[in-house]
């Protein structure tokens, strides 16, 4: 895309992922984060062109204009399930590249109850009977889907405590964390099992906070941050026919790949790069067994080849190929409209050098974001420093 | 006492317990439960065809926890169950596993069965549809 406009990131913010009072409203801390953000990039609200809000329960983001100020931009609202922040992300920088606007505003809030998400039959297209007999249960699927990929490629369970040890010990270094407690993985595989092979501190759990971005053209990028991040690609992609996806009741015996495989591949491809030029990545590690499969379906890593990475500490802030820095989806939980975004936030806070204790090391110039949600979709960003 | 299909339209028969699927007849993919167009080749020329109440179980996990409704769990209580896919050689569908999950592997042979879920308002015996391990008989035969 040469003649693509480019767009760069100027600014991020957020409010810490946990859990709040409970009068502390969703778009309220959406507001908070836009100001973090606003702040970080030294603009006002006044000066957005133009706004997206993601939000899966929490309310309308446009909504968020009469605290913000009634400037009457356009403000686009998104509901794309867990994908939903990279999907706000592309739509805003997409209205830059079409010439609407100059600056952009990018946010994503959500404040869900305690416990696994329960869905709706009837919005995912299936009768009452899935539900009602037991099936149509995400965590059924994290663990299914898991097992299978471990039986497949010759994978050990250990490797889904590796993961969230680490994602753990992430989490102990980021004071925007929510879970900030070490567990060793003696302490993650003898705890309550949720669903085989997975165990409680395996699963991330729903929970509440926001995530805001402000997107610049690239050309007014330098204007206004001293070390902006480019957004060399952002790509979002559905499911097609043979991926394992789920609320499936059924899969053909033929094997697809899955919308994260396709959503990754057009990421590098727009942004002239490739799986291993990356330097820092942040995957949607719902539970350990999908941060290990989506190594491989993003391209960081061949299947199977994640036993030895962990093994030898490389997705570690101090390895190769750090992953989830921020300690991820299992030390933040999920705020299912910020997620994206925080993964976002703590690409560039890496790529500028501004990680604080969890800062990896090597002075990282390419990072990865990788979201994946039901029912099949997927959204991958591709973020450079402006050397790259 | 009458036995009913938790969903109609999921079942050929219930004596004996058949699964209702249906066959591109452009593609011979074959859906279940049984649609009006084809998610592969986008036709809508479907026929109706009835799935193989045999086959291998694909993945598994057990349900530790009550889900939260739409569930309904039984009248005496919720208790752990196991739920898998089972590959019945030209589609694998998601079901209920009865039985201890103890002895659950990939790969291993799986039968059709019905399991009872709750009772209907007239007193009838809502089923649906679940795999069992097959266990050989003393006999060797199946």
């Amino acid at each position: 895309m040469s003649n693509a406009t480019a767009v760069s990131i100027v600014g991020v913010g957020a409010h810490p992922f946990g859990r709040h009072a409970p009068e502390l409203t969703g778009m309220s801390m959406g507001a908070d984060a836009i100001g973090a953000a606003l702040a970080d990039a030294g603009l006002s609200w006044s000066d957005m062109d133009y706004a997206v809000g993601g939000s899966n329960v929490s309310g309308k983001p446009d909504t968020l204009v009469g605290q913000l100020g009634l400037t009457g931009i356009p403000f686009v609202n998104v509901r794309n399930g867990c994908a939903t922040g990279g999907v706000a992300l592309a739509t805003a920088a997409n209205a830059i590249r079409a010439g609407e606007a100059e600056v952009a505003l990018v946010v994503g809030f959500d404040k869900h109850p305690r416990g696994a998400f329960a869905a709706s039959p009837a919005d995912y297209g299936h009768q009452d009977w899935y539900a009602e007999t037991g099936l149509m249960i995400t965590t059924q699927f994290f663990a299914m889907k898991g097992r299978r990929y471990l039986h497949e490629h010759g994978l050990k369970d250990q490797v889904l405590a590796q993961v969230a040890a680490k994602a753990f010990r992430n989490g102990a270094l980021n004071p925007d964390a929510w879970r900030r407690t070490e567990l060793s993985e003696e302490e993650i595989m003898a705890a309550r099992v949720i669903n085989p092979p997975l165990t409680q501190y395996m699963f991330c759990s729903p929970s509440e906070g926001a995530a805001a971005v402000v997107l610049a053209r690239s050309d007014r990028a330098a204007d206004l941050c001293e070390r902006p991040v480019r957004l060399a690609a952002v790509t979002k992609r559905t499911r097609r026919f043979g991926s394992f996806e789920v609320f499936a009741p059924w899969l053909p015996p033929e094997a697809g790949v899955s919308p994260s495989v396709d959503a990754a591949q057009a990421a590098f491809e727009r942004a002239g790069l490739i799986a291993s030029d990356v330097q820092v990545a942040q995957l949607q590690d719902t539970d350990s067994a999908a941060e290990i499969y989506h190594m491989a379906e993003t391209g960081l890593c061949g299947h199977g080849e994640q036993q030895q990475l962990l093994d030898l500490g490389e997705t570690a802030p101090t390895g190769r190929l750090p992953i989830n820095t921020d300690g991820g989806c299992l030390a933040n939980g999920e705020p299912v409209g910020a997620s994206g975004l925080r993964q976002v936030r703590e690409v560039v806070l890496q790529l500028q050098g501004r990680a604080g204790a969890r800062q990896v090391g090597g002075s990282p110039r390419v990072g990865f974001t990788h979201v994946y949600g039901a029912p099949g979709i997927s959204a991958c960003t591709v973020l450079t420093t402006t050397e790259v | 006492m009458t036995t009913v299909g938790v969903e109609p339209g999921l079942f050929a028969s219930l004596e004996p317990p058949r699964l209702a699927g249906s066959r591109c007849a452009r593609c011979a993919t074959v859906t279940f439960p049984a649609q009006r167009g084809c998610p592969k080749c986008a036709a809508s020329d479907m026929v109706p065809v009835e799935l193989a109440d045999h086959g291998t179980l694909w993945t598994w996990t057990v349900q530790a926890f009550e889900p939260k409704a739409p569930y309904r769990a039984p009248a005496t209580g919720f208790e752990p169950y196991a739920v898998g896919y089972v590959d019945l050689g030209d589609v694998i569908v998601e079901a209920r596993l009865t039985g201890d999950p103890a002895g659950l592997e990939i790969g291993m042979p799986m039968s059709l069965t019905l399991l009872p879920v709750w009772d209907g308002v007239d007193g009838s015996t809502v089923v649906t549809y679940a795999f069992a391990a097959e266990v050989a008989s003393p006999g060797g035969a199946r």
